[in-house]
Parts: C-alpha cells; structure tokens; sequence
C-alpha cells in the first residue's frame, strides 16, 4: 500500500509485475534489481545457468522470501496489489506454488494430500465443505488422478505424484501457478506427460503458469514467454522464436550452439557445439 | 553426501597441500610447518605441568620436581603429588583416545556431529556398570573397567548397526538421533534397575559423572592394552578413513576393501571408547569438539587430524580437569562436566552454522 | 498401470459426457476422503473406551478390590455401608493416581504427536529432543538444591522446559532447515543437561538423589488433588490451542515452503510446538518424565490410524499406556513397587530400537 503511489498501473495483459526487485538467499545477493512482466493467462518459463536465481525468483514470486528491495504486484479487475500486502491465505488464493520434491507426508492418501490445497478457502468457523469436494474432484480430473484416489501417495510412481502435487495446486483454485522444476527426476515420457498437462490447464482454464525449467528446448516448445536470467539480473524476455537464437544461447549459458527449427513444433531447437563437436566440422 | 564441513571436500589424494605442491609427492604433504607440532606439543607440557601443580593445594615447581626425581621420599605433599601424576596419566589417555575415537568417528560417519558420548557409547557402558554392581555386586572401579568396556563396545557397535541399516547413506541428523534415542533407551533400563536399589545407586551416582581423579596407577596399566590396541589401529587405518569419506561407492572404485575398511575402523573406535569410558566414566563432547579443532587447523586430510588430536586431546581434558578443580575449591568440578559446559556452546556453534546441506 | 502417462487430462472432448462424469468424480471423492477418516473416528472413539477401561482398572482392581456400585457411591459422596474403608483409599490413593496417570498420558502423547508430525521426524520427541530433559533439570536442581515445594516444582520446570525450547528457537531463527537444527540443538542440551542432573547428584544426600532419580524416571506417586486441578487446568487451557494449532501441522508436514504458500506460514505452525512444549513442561513438572509415551504414543497412534497421525488418537494412547502401566508397575511383582517410568522405559526401549530402525529404512528420521 505504501508504493501505491509510485508503482505504476498494471497493464492490461500483466498478471505479475516486479519492480526494482532484490533478492537475497543465506545473506547473499542473488537477485538484483529485477524488473519483470509475467503475461496473464500464458505460460512463462524462466530459464538460465545453474546458480543464477531462477529459483530464488521464483520463492520471491510466492513469498517465500521478502524482499530486499522493490515490489511485486498481482493485477486484479485493473487494479493492482502489493502481494506483501495481501494477509498469507489471500495471497495464497491467488498464488500457488509447487516446489521442486516437497515431503510426502507418512501415509496420506492422494484424495487427502489435493485436499489440503483447500486451506487457503477455509476459516477458523468455515471448514470442509460441499464446494471444497468439488474442487478436489475438478482438480483430480483434471490431472487424471481420480482413479489413484485412495492410493496412499507413497506408493505412487513418480510421473503419477508430480500429478499429484500438481492436482494440490490446482485445488487452491489460484490464478497464477508457480513451479519449481516440475520436470526433475522424471523420465524422458513423463516430463512430456506434465508439460503436456500443464499446458492443457493452461489453454482450458486460463491459469497463468511460471515455471523454471532447465531444458533449454523444453522451455522453447513449452513457453509462451521466456524469461532468462543470468547473474541474477533479466538478461532477455520474450517469445521462445523471437528471442533464443545462437547469440543468445551464447550470452545466457556460454555456449556455442547452433539453433534450428524443431521438426516437431517448429519452435527453435538448440543444438550445442562442443570443442568436439565444432559448428563447422561436418561442412 | 555433504557435511556441514569441509570433510566432502577431502580425498585419498590429498590436493589441499597446496603449498607444498604435487612435486613432492602425496605421502609427503605437509600444509602445515613442524611449528605447528611444536606448539601443540608446548601446550601439552604446560598442560601436564599445571594438572599436577595446581589443585586445592598448589605446589612448588621446585617441591615438584624433587618429588619427581624421587628426592622427595619426606615431603608432606608427596602423596598428593603422586596422586595428581596419576590423575594426569588418565587425562593423557583418556583424552588421547576419545579424541582420537571422535575424529575417526566422524571420518566413519561423514557425520561431523558425531561424539562417543552423543552416539550412545556412555549410556551402553553406564548401563553395563549398572548390571555389574546391582546383579553381580561389583563394588570397585577395577571390577568396573571390563563391564564399562565391553558395554561401550556393545553400544557403539549397536549405534552403527542400526546407522548401517539406513539407505543411501547416514545422515548426521539421523545418525544423532539414533544415538539420542539408544541412549534415551539405554539410560531408562538403567534408571530402572537403579530405583529400586538405593546402595547401587549411590555408587553409581559418582561413577556416572566421569573424572579422571581417584584412579590408581594399576587401574592405568590394567587398561593401557587397549589403549594401545585402539591407537594402533586407528592410526593404521588413517589412509582409509579418507578414502571412506568420499563415500562408500567412489571408495570402493578407488579400489578401497569398503567392508573391511570400515570394520577395522570401528573396532578401533569401540576400543577407544570403551578403555576411555572404563577408565574415567562419561566423558562427553571432548570426541566431538577436539577433531573439528583440529580439522580447522591442519585441514581435511585425516593423516593430519589424528596426530593432531592425539596431542591436542590430553590437552584439552587435562585443561579442563585443572580449571575444574580450581573453580570448586576445595571440591572439584569433575572432568565430565567441564567437557560438557565447554562442548555445548561449541555444538551448538556448530548446528547454527554447518551447511547442513545432507541434513 | 499406466494411467500416468496416457490418462487423457483435462481437455477431453465432450462436454456433455463430462458434465455427467462431474457428479460421478464427486461421489468419488468423498467415497475417498471419508472411507480413512471414518477409520481414524472409530479409533479415536475405541481409543478413549479403553483409556476410560483403564482408569476403571486402575481403581477398581489391585491389592485392595473396590465393587464399581462402591466406587459410584463413593463418588456421590456416601460411604459404602460393606467397605467403610474403601472411600479413603479412592478419594486418597487410587482415583488420584488413576487420573493423574490419565491427564498425564495425554499431555505427554499429544505433545509428542505434535514434535513428530510439525518436525516431520518419528524421533524428534520432547523426550529425545531435550525438553523433557530440562523440565527435569530445572526441578531437580530446584528439588535438591533450593529445597522446592508445592508449586515451585512445577514453576521450575516450566521454566526449565522453556528455557531449553527457547534456545533451540534462537538457534533455528532465520536459517534454513530451521527445523532440522532445533532438534540437534535439543540433543546437545540434552546432553549437557543430563551431565548437570548427574553432578547435582554427586553434590546431595542419597535420600535427595535418590529421591530425584524416582521423579526422573517418572512416578504417579505424588499424585494429589491440587497437583491434578492443576494439571486438568493447564490441559482443559492448551488442548482448544493445540486443536487449532493441528490445522497448521497437517499444513507443515508439507514443508516449509508449501506451507507457507497455502497460507500458513512456517513460523505460525511452529506456535503448535510452543503449545506442546507447554503440555509436556506441565505434565513432566507433575509426573516427572514418564519414559517413552511423548515418543512411542504418536508412532503407535498413528499404525492404529492407518498410518496417518491423529493428535486426539495419540493423546489417548499416552493415557492408555500410562495408567496402565502404573497398574502393571505396582502389582505386576509382588512386594515390589515400580514407578511407572520404569516401565515404560523398560517395555518401550525396544519398541525405539525399532523406530529407529524403520524410520531409517523409510528415510525419513
């Protein structure tokens, strides 16, 4: 409330806007000045080096970490507000995040562990309710997960829990979701399987996604926007085909590549080059 | 695996020697010049010296050493002065072996939080001194020596068993807790036993706080075997305990015998801590603060941190034990809790500011 | 099973055949949610029969029988006409016994839960983790050194409980895994404080030593009408709290992070831990620390639950396992009285061993 007066209007088309924003990990800056616009209802993938913050953005984003300095503001109806501002159950029914492998707790069932995405709608009077079952049930269809219902969530492969923990997110019924690597420790198929699903989710309910994501070519098929950081600083920002090119590939990681159009999507393929493998080797 | 220190960092091959550079050859890396061992060395002496001239009633440094030099035979303080050289000598032994047991411990482990003391080794043998003076009526520290051992050894080996069921590696905090709850356990049977018989208890109740004062010179020679026993061992297998702190897997590429490696270790640290414990009672925390001293000092390379342990030890303990007489005139704070004021800040330093990254 | 990889996720084609399927998925839903927390109410229910059995037993049976039409009279406050003695020997010794042992039991089982479930560790108990540890040494010292009576005793180990909870706060504030370094910072104290009950020791009478030794290990001998009014207090204060604090456990056993992104923030679901410490500083302060119910309740509520932690179910185990417990250490051997923290300790020492061990297998200590 106290920068309303300085922070400028959300533009139409801006889910979550930061400014000037700092951020520090274990008394370390890791994030410095920061200025970045997540697009409403499209999928945002933040991409870099190891080290260079992407996460650290990401625990900012959700709160998780206050900030040094500057603001991050959520758009609502054309107006905006400062998510520090927000009382932590009303953030969290506009912001959900799914961190990279959060415990499983010992013995809960799948329905049980999607339920407690429900507590961001509940009050010390208003528990458990009709409203909250049927949001459990959309979330669980949406993620096909409804015949895992009973299982207890340890036993579950992990292609099927990354389901899960993405079904407890949906749950919270928020507009913007936040991932942290959803694709790690998955196999080939089941990273496919849950971009897959989150696009879906995306195009057929309109929740504005952010994840991080390692896989440079991943993020370029997936992304409607890309955010690359390097340093902890936005080093580019934009569409996966105006932005990744061997220039930039070249300037967020340091590596030689050649890029090419995906024979599958049409979305640029980063093909690296190595001191083995030269650009010109093969011409 | 990473420990909250810098024990991940180290290998077989010592690099830290930076100093000294590769050229002269692995075995021969020293970061630290001979300074350094005359120094600790140093600081022992003055430690002996002061252990045996300091207490309820300070002696001269000159009735001392005519005392020493067996001029003394009329000297009214002869008999405190023979009494305090062997409180030393248990000091120097003690202290040797429980640092010593520590720093091969936590190099066993991975766990730099790991203590005879914290993993259960004390309970095990004041459990076993229990049984001995309420079932089978020992009453004297000599009859106290093999039950106190052979309890410690049970505990530790215990300890690393239920350690070693885990899978993909001993995490500190697990490993801690195993031993909390072991010596939670342990000491619940005692306190069992211990209840309903008021005569063991009040034997007990001076054994379980450990000293080194009281013990005679034959208690000493009774006990110094396995001292020696355990010494060796630890130092022989010093070369591996770096190997084993790369991990088991990398260890064994390395083309270390992981199995035979580890046991060889543990036995000598089940040996330590049971002639130590055997010789003075509990003593905790020494085995823990010693070795990250020493660590600090001469770096990861455990070829390094033994010896360094081995003298800075006794130091330690024998420091210890004089302020602790000196604190409590004409009484005396005993050994085992002076380690323990000192050891828990020092622990506490530890926690607050270890990586703890494989917490 | 493959239903991971190939179910067809949320754009299915027609709209229709979902909206028929909406009202199916709900049944299915709550078919799922209620089949395990109807399991959890019935035991909850068994559990608080049998905790109610145990207090029966507990003052009915025993070297001296008491008929249940007496107990009932005596009760009512009549004298029962065939046994005019028994009206003393319940209102006196039995019943205080049998519910302090109750009260206790479920302090000491709900503040164990709530340490095991928040710190997302089987191990992590109020007895293993120092706080039992420093309850006793604040009484023992205020026992044996200060001479300390009536509700000093108590007072002491409150503070002595805090004083240890506060110390492994500060440590944890403001790093991360907060968590993981309370509980090893509860250990250490632990260890120095059980190294100053020893000395204390070394410094009494062995009537005083031997005296604190009985309360360390944890007796219902001193159990008397004010100490329970106490105690029943404190518990009807904090059990509302910690019921309210349960909502934020099932929330940190999600992790810091999760948590606080469901709106619960890391720091408010560790308030449920000042609660518990409170519980168990005021049982131990009453009781001594009965060995092993904080840390064996949780761990067996929850495999009667079906492997997932109920607070109210564990709570009740303690009582059970208290109450019976003293019954068993007072006649279970002739002509011999065992406190009760005997044997607890004596039954629950192997029954750690394995905890530690599957909690080890599983991964999760």
């Amino acid at each position: 409330m106290t920068s309303a007066t300085l922070a400028p209007p959300i533009a139409d088309g801006t889910a979550v806007r930061a400014r000037g924003l700092t951020l520090s990990y274990d008394g370390r800056r890791v994030v410095e000045h920061l200025d970045l616009d997540v697009p409403a209802g499209r999928i945002t993938v933040v991409v870099g080096p190891n080290g260079c913050g992407k996460s650290t953005l990401l625990r900012g984003l959700s709160r998780l970490l206050h900030p040094i300095e500057g603001s991050i503001h959520l758009a609502s109806d054309g107006a905006r507000d400062d998510v520090w501002s927000l009382r932590p159950k009303e953030f969290a029914r506009r912001v959900a995040l799914l961190p990279q492998s959060p415990p499983v707790p010992e013995g809960i069932t799948v329905v049980d562990l999607v339920g407690r995405g429900r507590h961001p709608h509940h009050t010390l009077v208003r528990r458990w309710s009709e409203a909250d079952d049927e949001a459990v049930a959309r979330a669980m269809r949406a993620t096909g997960t409804l015949e895992l219902a009973e299982r207890p969530v340890d036993e579950l492969s992990g292609g099927q829990r990354q389901r899960v923990w993405i079904a407890l997110t949906l749950a919270q019924e928020t507009d913007v979701v936040l991932l942290d690597e959803p694709t790690t420790y998955l196999d080939l198929a089941h990273q496919i399987d849950v971009l897959d699903l989150l696009r879906d989710l995306n195009r057929s309910r309109g929740t504005t996604v952010v994840m991080v994501l390692h896989d440079l070519n991943l993020a370029a098929r997936y992304a409607d926007h890309v955010l690359a950081l390097r340093d902890g600083r936005l080093v580019g920002s934009g569409a996966p085909a105006d932005l990744v090119d061997e220039e930039f590939v070249a300037r967020v990681f340091g590596l030689g590549s050649r890029v090419i159009a995906d024979p599958v999507t049409g979305s640029p393929l980063v093909v690296p080059t190595s001191t083995h493998h030269q650009c010109g080797a093969t011409s | 695996m990473s420990a909250p220190t810098t024990l991940e960092r180290e290998g077989p091959v010592s690099s830290t020697g930076g100093e000294t550079g590769g050229a002269r050859g692995v075995g021969s890396a020293r970061r630290r010049p001979p300074g350094l061992a005359v120094l600790l060395l140093a600081l022992l002496v003055v430690a002996v010296v002061t252990s045996i001239a300091l207490g309820s009633k300070a002696i001269p440094l000159g009735d001392l050493l005519q005392v020493l030099t067996g001029d003394g035979d009329g000297m009214a303080d002869r008999g405190i002065v023979e009494a305090r050289v062997a409180r030393t000598v248990v000091g120097v032994l003690v202290g040797a072996g429980l640092a010593v047991a520590g720093a091969a411990m936590q190099g066993l482990t991975r766990n730099p939080l790991a203590d005879p003391g914290l993993l259960g080794v004390n309970a095990g043998a004041g459990l076993a001194v229990v049984v001995a003076i309420s079932v089978f009526g020992v009453g004297s520290l000599s009859g106290y020596v093999w039950w106190a051992m052979a309890g410690a050894g049970l505990a530790a080996v215990l300890v690393h068993a239920l350690a070693g069921l885990a899978r993909g590696g001993v995490m500190p905090l697990r490993l801690t807790l195993a031993g909390a709850a072991v010596s939670a356990g342990l000491a619940s049977w005692s306190s069992g036993v211990l209840v309903s018989s008021r005569q063991s208890f009040d034997s007990f109740r001076f054994w379980q706080v450990g000293t080194i004062g009281g013990r005679g010179l034959d208690l000493v020679v009774t006990v110094l075997p396995f001292f020696a026993v355990g010494l060796v061992v630890v130092l022989l297998a010093v070369r591996r305990l770096n190997a084993l702190a790369l991990g088991d897997d990398l260890a064994r590429s390395l083309g270390e015998n992981v199995v035979l490696a580890r046991a060889a270790v543990a036995l000598g640290v089940a040996v330590l801590c049971g002639a130590s414990t055997a010789l003075a009672g509990p003593i905790g925390f020494l085995g823990l603060v010693v070795p990250h001293v020493a660590r600090f000092v001469v770096g990861p390379d455990h070829r390094r941190i033994v010896p360094v342990c081995l003298v800075a030890g006794p130091t330690l303990l024998l420091a210890a034990d004089t302020v602790g007489r000196l604190v409590a005139q004409p009484s005396e704070v005993q050994a085992g809790i002076m380690t323990a004021v000192i050891g828990v800040p020092f622990f506490v330093v530890l926690v607050r500011r270890g990586r703890m990254a494989s917490l | 099973m493959n239903a991971d990889v190939l179910t067809p996720s949320g754009a299915v084609a027609d709209p229709r055949a979902v909206a028929a399927e909406e009202s199916d998925d709900l049944a299915r839903v709550v078919r799922a949610r209620r089949r395990p927390a109807r399991r959890v109410h019935l035991v909850i229910a068994a559990l608080a029969v049998a905790a109610l059995a145990a207090v029966l037993v507990r003052v009915l049976l025993g070297d001296y029988v008491v008929a249940l039409t007496d107990l009932l009279l005596i009760l009512r406050g009549e004298t029962p006409p065939d046994a005019p003695g028994a009206s003393f020997i319940v209102m006196e010794a039995k019943l205080p016994r049998a519910l302090l042992g109750l009260l206790a039991g479920l302090a000491f089982g709900a503040a164990g839960a709530m340490f095991q479930t928040t710190l997302r560790n089987p191990l992590a108990s109020p007895d293993i983790i120092g706080i039992s540890l420093g309850a006793s040494a604040a009484a023992v010292i205020a026992l044996t050194l200060l001479d300390a009576q009536g509700l000093w005793l108590p007072a002491a180990a409150l503070l002595g409980a805090v004083a240890v909870s506060l110390l492994m706060y500060a440590v944890g504030r403001g790093t991360t895994l907060a968590g993981q370094r309370m509980v090893l910072v509860g250990i250490g104290v632990a260890a120095l404080l059980s190294s100053v009950i020893q000395f204390v020791m070394t410094r009494t009478s062995i009537q005083d030593a031997q005296a604190a030794l009985v309360w360390l290990t944890g007796s219902l001998a001193r159990a008397t009408w004010p100490v329970i009014g106490l105690l029943s207090a404190a518990v009807l204060v904090l059990a509302p709290l910690l019921a309210v604090c349960a909502r934020w456990m099932r929330l940190a056993e999600l992790g810091d992070e999760l948590s606080t992104t469901l709106g619960a923030p890391a720091g408010r679901a560790r308030l449920g831990l000042v609660v518990a410490v409170a519980l168990a500083a005021v049982a131990t302060s009453a009781t001594g620390p009965i060995a092993f119910v904080a840390f064996l309740a949780g761990p067996i509520a929850r495999r009667l639950c079906g492997g997932r932690p109920s607070l109210w179910a564990a709570a009740l185990v303690g009582a059970v396992v208290v109450v019976l417990s003293d019954f068993a250490g007072d006649y279970l051997i002739p002509a011999v009285n065992l406190p009760v923290g005997v044997v607890t300790g004596a039954l629950g020492a192997p029954l750690m061993l394995a905890v530690v061990v599957t909690a080890d297998r599983a991964g999760k200590a």
